[in-house]
This record gives structure tokens, sequence and C-alpha cells, in this order.
């Protein structure tokens, strides 16, 4: 054998490496949720009760999935006109300048914080800070998180909105300029039609960062088993229930624990894979 | 004749306060938003730097990175008498390095290969099916990456928490990260230059190895340095795999604590609270620093 077919061989037997890993994952955290879904079945899912008590152990998903929906819409609401004025500058306004560079550079570090670190921002600065306004008494809760998450996601929905909207061919823009457009009226009526798909693809995948944050939420939604009722309602997520209770956890406590982390991994694979769509139908 | 006169009169007195009211006035209004919204955007990274600055700088001494955790008696005792907390975070930051060292050496090479492999074969759907795959790896949140490997590694290999499990973790979080920038990098390598090399009868491995992977080096090293600092400030995952150590420990198959678990087991413990801002600055230095090293090095490439 000659060495180009050891190469070649070589190269696609390491791609096989990708496949094995990922239908291991998922074998596993069937496997692993098994106990909890011959006890259970479909009702885990429809089901709010969490009651680790030995003897009448009860378990059920819908506050950590309701938990993770809020904090997770609540922060795109939030993170979208940030993460739109911030594309819009870096990639329209103040396109190819020094200071467009240094925006786009502190909001790439901004990606670079680790969840804890917002974590410990969010529970020392921000939290002490809703409280002082009167927003909410203990300063946990959907709003606190949903906010700190805002933050995180705000680098993921910037970056690749601001390609796709310099990617705008400029003679649209220039012939809605010669017809005596605004700035405002082509960012309107010219690059955001054009950039539309480009756009919603970085929400719905900074959306999908959100679902799976785990530490920054954990030490700010007040972990209340509780399926939150407003914005400042405390509850849960399903990333920090698996969190905070691993550790102890054994038997069908830890195999409702993985069922919980089988529907994050089914979630946030079906977002991501939305966003993913609508790239691959953009190019 | 006249009545028309005074309307048009009558419509342009409503028009022309142009800058007030019109169109010019939204368009500036819309100017003005963008950039009070962008500097509240950017305004985030330096209230967040800033306080763990003013608040971690006075904990930070030679101690700090030389000794190891104290217990909570200690952190107690020094708390009462008004003293700074002794002791350091020295079995977190070999530990981190430990880690992390040993998750780059599982990930990189495959990394590496496996981008290679798809900028290789990029029209081929079997290719296109292996990118959508490692889309979907970069996806999975990072605690459920934690939860598979405690399946697979702590309960089946180690029996106990390890190193090895948290490295796999780490390992499995970088793969994607390494893949995609290495076929990004790969690709920007004019394809003048491969085919010259393969006209001279060059074997393709030596395409490869002289060839493609030095002209894409800086390339690779963003990558490669971009990876390790997502992965460096990882916390979520380790919970799950190496727990924590109070001592320095070296061995595979046992457990070992990290900056990152450090800062949780802090934050857990009403005696450590002002060990927490001096190790989150630490961390927060130590990733900052190779986000701008790789920043520097892709900003290099392209001058």
């Amino acid at each position: 054998m000659n060495s180009d077919k050891i190469l070649k061989y070589t190269l696609f037997t390491a791609s096989l490496l990708i496949l094995l890993i990922s239908g291991a994952m998922v074998l596993s955290l069937i496997r692993g949720s098994m106990t909890s879904f011959h006890q259970f079945g479909w009702r885990f899912i429809i089901s709010s009760q969490w009651d680790p008590t030995q003897g009448r152990e009860q378990y059920g998903a819908l506050l950590f999935i309701a938990g993770t929906l809020f904090t997770s819409v609540l922060a795109l609401i939030i993170a979208i006109p940030m993460a739109f004025s911030t594309s819009l500058f870096i990639g329209e306004y103040f396109r190819n300048t020094r200071i467009a560079s240094v925006v786009s550079t502190l909001v790439d570090l901004l990606a670079g914080i680790p969840s804890i670190i917002y974590g410990l921002w969010g529970f020392y600065i921000l939290r002490p800070f809703i409280v002082s306004i009167g927003l909410s008494p203990q300063g946990y809760g959907i709003f606190t998180s949903g906010l700190i998450l805002a933050i995180m996601i705000i680098p993921y929905a910037t970056s690749l909105s601001n390609t796709t909207i310099m990617m705008v061919p400029n003679e649209l823009k220039e012939a809605a300029y010669s017809l005596g457009a605004t700035r405002l009226e082509v960012i309107w009526n010219v690059i955001l039609p054009n950039a539309r798909s480009g756009i919603t693809a970085s929400y719905v995948l900074a959306f999908g960062r959100a679902l799976g944050e785990t530490l920054a939420v954990t030490m700010l939604i007040g972990n209340a088993n509780i399926i939150p009722t407003g914005l400042f309602s405390t509850g849960n997520s399903m990333a920090s229930v698996i969190a905070n209770q691993f550790g102890e956890a054994s038997g069908l406590q830890l195999s409702s624990l993985i069922e919980i982390g089988l529907l994050l991994f089914v979630i946030t694979t079906i977002i991501n894979a939305v966003g993913k769509f609508i790239i691959k139908k953009m190019a | 004749m006249d009545q028309t006169n005074i309307f048009i009169e009558k419509k342009r007195a409503e028009i022309l306060p142009d800058h007030f009211t019109g169109r010019k006035f939204r368009d500036r209004l819309f100017l003005a938003g963008v950039i009070l919204f962008s500097l509240i955007t950017i305004s985030f990274v330096f209230l967040i730097i800033g306080s763990l600055v003013l608040k971690g700088y006075h904990q930070i001494n030679w101690a700090f990175f030389t000794q190891v955790a104290p217990d909570t008696f200690t952190a107690m005792m020094a708390k009462s008498s008004g003293q700074l907390i002794p002791g350091g975070i020295v079995n977190g930051i070999t530990g981190s390095l430990y880690l992390v060292g040993i998750a780059s050496v599982i990930a990189i090479p495959f990394g590496v290969l496996i981008g290679i492999y798809l900028y290789e074969n990029s029209n081929k759907r079997y290719a296109g099916f292996i990118r959508d795959i490692t889309d979907v790896l970069q996806g999975v949140p990072s605690i459920v990456v934690g939860l598979i490997v405690y399946l697979w590694v702590v309960v089946h290999i180690t029996h106990g928490y390890s190193v090895l499990a948290g490295s796999v973790a780490l390992a499995l979080m970088m793969l994607p990260l390494i893949i995609r920038s290495t076929e990004e990098s790969m690709k920007m390598i004019p394809d003048t230059l491969k085919e010259a090399a393969i006209a001279l009868g060059t074997p393709y491995y030596k395409v490869i190895l002289r060839v493609l992977i030095p002209t894409s080096f800086s390339g690779l090293m963003t990558g490669i340095l971009l990876a390790v600092s997502r992965i460096l400030g990882e916390t979520a995952p380790l919970m799950l795999t190496t727990l924590g150590n109070p001592a320095i420990n070296w061995s595979i198959t046992k457990p070992v604590s990290a900056v990152p678990l450090l800062i949780w087991q802090f934050y857990n413990d009403p005696n450590m609270v002002d060990l927490i801002w001096s190790s989150t600055l630490f961390l927060m230095g130590f990733v900052l620093t190779l986000n701008l090293l790789s920043k520097w090095i892709a900003g290099k490439q392209n001058s």
C-alpha cells in the first residue's frame, strides 16, 4: 500500500470518530434514562412534580423545561436590540473603521468570559442592584437570570449578523441612496431584507446557547422547584437541576436527571439544526 | 389658483421643519439609538472586568500562587481576626493546567486530522454529514457533556471522579472547535500552492506536512488558543467528572481541582468569599490573555 492510500484511510478513520462519539453520546443518555422512563413514561415531560424523598419519589421535568424556556426567551428578547445595534454599528455605520474593530474585539471578549464569572458578577453586582431599585425583594429569579443570559448571548447574536450585513452588495445600497433614501431607509428597505436569514439564524443559534447555560443561571434563578409565574418569580432550569442535584443523586433520581439531560440535548440540537438550516438555505 | 397656492404653502410649512420631524430626524434618532445600545453592550466588558480588578487585586500575592486552598476553619479564623485569608489556589492552577494539557493532547491531533479530512473531501455528502454532526457536537450544552463523560469514564473506566474523566469532557468540548478552525484555515490556502507541490511529485502526506500545515499554522494556532481559552473556564462539566481536590494531584485516575471548581467551592462557602474575587481575576486574566493572543496572531496573519 502506498503512502497516499494510508493517509486517506487514516483521515477517513479519524472522521469515523465523530460518528462514534455522537452515536455513543445519544445511546448512553438513552440507556441512562431507561430506569426513569420505565417508571414514569411520557408523563415525565408533562408532570411538574419533583420529589426526591425516599419512598415516595416522584419526578417530572415540566417545571425545569418551563424555567429554561422562560429565561432563554427573555434573554433573547433583551439581547436582540443590543445585538442588532451592535451588528449595525460594526457592519454598517462604522464598517472597516478602527472603532468598529475595537467594538468587535470587545464583543468577542464578552464571548470569552466564562459562565461562572457571569454568575458571580450577576450574584454580587447585578442582584444587589436589582434589589436596590426595588424590582424584587431577593433579586433572584427569571428576570435576573434572563438579563445575565442576555449579556452572555449578545456576542453570538452579533457576530453572524454583522458578517451578513456586511455581505449585502454595495450596488443595491447605492441604488437606494441615489433615489434619495436616508441611511435608515437603506437599512430598513435594502439591508434588512437581504440579510434577514443570516440575522434570524444568528438569533436562533444564540437562543440555543442560552438554553444550555448552567452555572450563571444556577446562581441567579433561585432554584425553587416551581413553574415560574411571572418575570420576578423564582424557578429552576434543566441545566441547573442537574448541576445542583447530581452530586447526591443515585438510582431513580440519577436516572431522572439523565433523562433531563437527554431532553436538554434534544431541544438544543433541534434549535441548532433550525439555525444551521436557515444558514444553509441562505447560501 | 390662489387656493391651490395657499394649500401648497400650508403643506410646505408642515414639511419644512425637516430636521425635527421628517425622515432626516428619524435617521438621526436611529443612529443615536444604535450608538447608545452598542455602548451599553461593550460597557458590560468594562463593568465586569472592572469589578473583578477592584475586588480581587488585594488578595493576589506570592502565597496565592504557591499554596493550596485553605480549609474553612483556617479561613474563618483569619477572617474573624481581620486578616487576609492565608493560602492560595495552586492546587487549582496545577489541576487546570493538567486537565487542559491532557484534553489538548487528545483533541488537537484528532481535530486537525478530521479538519484536514473535511477540507480534502469538502464536496462529498459524507463530509457534509460529518460537518453537521460536528456542529451538533459543538452545540451540546456543557453540563450534558459532563453527564455523558460521567456515564462513560467515571462509572466504567476510573470508577470514581478523575483527571481522565475531566480531560475527556474538556476534549469533547474542544474537538468541534479545532475541527472547524482547521478546516477554515486550510480553505484560506491558495490552491496553486498545493498544486505546485503535487506537480513536483510530492507524496500527499508530505504535501500536508510541508505545505498545508506550515502555511495555515497561524490559523491553526488561533483556533487552538481560542479553544483552550474556551475550556479553561468551563465549570459545569468538571463538577460532574473531576469534582475537586484539596491537594495537588498528578495521578490521572484521582480527582483533581481546577480554578473554576475552586471558585465554585469558594462561592458555596461563606468563609471563603474573599478568595472568590482574586481567583476570578486570575482566571479572567488567563482567559483574556489567551483570547487576545489568538486575535493578535490572526491579525498578524492577515496583514
